[in-house]
């Protein structure tokens, strides 16, 4: 049952703060960029230290703040950070270690616009460096998007479940618009932190102590100089992104049972193009909407099965063209596919996307 | 008298650690890695913490420091583990948590987390081998190398000019208002290895306490990186680095 406490009217980036004490987080590890230094924010001025128990720690940067990730994680606690563009790019070799030695944790990316120091305005320009795992070797992290505060709300816990059931880190790649606009959101309900019982039972692998005389000692590492074992720890990790992308893949579609044309769009562009779909109806074009949730695993099947029922695919995401080119690999050329986005921090208007679309309809 | 007569409890004079595993040693003969990693093992054990601590390897020669002493560990990115015990002290504040680094790992790359980490007060305690060397690469020139000392990215001695001065990290340590003991020590003989002990037990206990950050600086010798003998460099080292890095207490907050 949701009572009045749990109806809030919050900013995207204060809603993650909120979720993240209700959903029994055990440490937040973070520093300030805008635009998501409200995490950070809100989580100082709701002291979670004082009721749940949680951990709150402003780093001296983002590099610090994933190695403090890649540490609590290790030990099987439930932690996260936050950050924007330029701070996460920073994070990328923890990152990276994190997912060598599997290594749970959240990180929410609250995109701007780069390359560089780029602009605080919105961007959805880290899709590559999200989905194609960003730092060195060979690995894939979960990416969710999420396109409203609620979703911001809701995928604090799903990252959590869905890290720790694979031993993986998990992102919530959001955007300065989620991040910033108000909406009313029914937050999670309070869930406890987990006892050290219950982390010794779920995390075996963790190093803790816990059981150390039974088990014998344990270390949490990426490192391994003997390439044949070093080949294996690979495969191994590749079998798992495998599970994932056959067990997890999650999207939302819109008006596509008749639809002639599609939109794909993630985040703030699918709030955008959804605007853009209600408008092309009214005018009696039959378009659709189909929204990625998991960019990675990308919902490969879906949008095959899409390139055998439509004329033609717009893809719309606030940058240069990234996610294009995993539509583009599903499609195989069967129908046209085309990208708009638009760049520097400028947000589409659905009147673009409907321009768009006509030259799509030229196309094909 | 036969070996069975010789090997009882009543003659026993030493014993290995029990946290010491019987795994072959990756450091050079004369490496003084091996000194350290005793008294880590035997002070963990004597505190009964064996099944609440968590220790942090570097990059570095004691990157596989994990292989050796029976406890869990962490094994963080170059220079990042003083924020990886900061992590794991503020989540399980009753272990005993404990970085073990290099001077490349935690004077150079990793400066601003040691810094940091011990400005914060964390209850933790960084192990701080300075073998004025970076030994697991081959021997290049690291930020504690003694002006005129050879290296293989300084082959005609360090020159401030070109490579600035040897960076007295645990001086700057003793300055900063979270840290509670901060000590300079050596394994160069028995008299040495004794107190190098008494410091670290002194350190855990600190931070077992909630004293603040402790800083234990372990001039140390690097025979291979210095291309002496380990006896010459155990010379070397007491000729040389000694001058330039007193021993002793820095700092002791009661």
């Amino acid at each position: 049952m949701t009572n009045e406490n749990d109806i809030l009217l919050l900013k995207g980036n204060e809603a993650i703060a909120h979720a993240a004490i209700r959903c029994g987080c055990d440490g937040y590890f973070g520093y300030p960029i805008t635009p998501q230094s409200e995490v950070l924010e809100t989580l100082a001025e709701l002291k979670p230290w004082e009721t749940t128990g949680m951990v709150v720690v402003q780093a001296e940067s983002e590099v610090a703040s994933i190695n403090m990730l890649y540490g609590g994680g290790g030990t099987g606690k439930k932690v996260m950070t936050s950050s924007s563009s330029p701070g996460v790019a920073l994070m990328q070799e923890g990152i990276a270690y994190m997912a060598g030695a599997e290594v749970p944790g959240l990180i929410v990316n609250v995109q701007r616009g780069g390359p560089g120091l780029g602009t605080i305005q919105p961007s959805q320009s880290d899709y590559n460096q999200a989905t194609r795992g960003g730092g060195n070797g060979d690995y894939n992290i979960i990416v969710l998007a999420p396109n409203s505060v609620q979703e911001m709300a809701d995928f604090v816990d799903l990252s959590f479940e869905l890290a720790f059931k694979y031993r993986i880190p998990a992102m919530i790649l959001s955007d300065g618009v989620i991040g910033q606009m108000m909406e009313k959101v029914v937050l999670p309900p309070y869930k406890p932190r987990r006892t050290e019982e219950e982390i010794g039972r779920d995390c075996p692998w963790a190093s803790n102590g816990i059981g150390l005389k039974k088990r014998g000692s344990q270390c949490i590492t990426s490192l391994e100089l003997d390439p044949a074992i070093m080949e294996k720890r690979n495969l191994h990790l590749q079998e798992k992104y495998r599970q994932i992308q056959e067990n997890e893949v999650r999207y939302q579609t819109s008006q596509t049972e008749d639809a002639e044309y599609l939109i794909v769009a993630f985040g703030s562009a699918a709030r955008i193009s959804q605007k853009a779909i209600e408008i092309a109806r009214a005018r009696g074009e039959k378009v659709g909407l189909f929204r990625p949730i998991t960019l990675w695993p990308f919902p490969q099947k879906e949008i095959r099965e899409y390139a055998e029922r439509v004329k033609g695919i717009l893809v719309v995401e606030i940058n240069a063209g990234q996610m294009v080119y995993d539509v583009k690999y599903c499609v195989e050329g069967k129908i046209p596919v085309r990208q708009f986005g638009r760049l520097g921090g400028i947000v589409p208007d659905p009147d673009e996307i409907l321009n768009a679309l006509d030259e799509l309809k030229k196309q094909s | 008298m036969t070996n069975k007569e010789i090997i009882s409890s009543e003659n026993l004079v030493y014993a290995k650690p029990e946290l010491m595993n019987d795994n072959t040693m990756h450091y050079c003969p004369g490496c003084s890695h091996g000194v350290v990693h005793k008294l880590v093992a035997e002070v963990i054990a004597e505190m009964e913490m064996t099944e609440k601590t968590i220790g942090i390897s570097p990059v570095g020669c004691a990157v596989f420091a994990y292989k050796y002493i029976d406890i869990d560990w962490q094994e963080a990115a170059h220079g990042r583990a003083p924020a990886l015990a900061t992590a794991c002290k503020r989540l399980w504040p009753d272990r005993l948590v404990f970085t073990y680094q290099g001077d490349g790992d935690l004077a150079c790359i990793g400066t601003g987390e040691t810094i940091h980490a011990l400005n914060r007060g964390e209850n933790i305690t960084m192990i701080f081998i300075n073998n004025a060397i970076y030994g697991m690469t081959g021997g290049q020139m690291a930020p504690t190398t003694l002006i005129g000392q050879k290296t293989a990215t300084c082959p005609y001695g360090r020159d401030v000019h070109l490579h600035g001065y040897p960076l007295k990290i645990t001086e700057i340590a003793a300055m900063l208002d979270g840290t509670a003991y901060v000590t300079r020590q050596s394994v160069q003989n028995v008299a040495a290895i004794k107190k190098a002990k008494k410091a670290i037990r002194h350190a855990f206990e600190n931070s077992m306490q909630g004293k603040g950050s402790n800083l234990i600086e372990i001039v140390s010798t690097c025979s291979s990186g210095w291309k002496l003998s380990p006896e010459k460099a155990n010379k070397w080292m007491e000729e040389n680095m000694f001058a330039y890095y007193p021993m002793g207490d820095l700092k002791d907050v009661k």
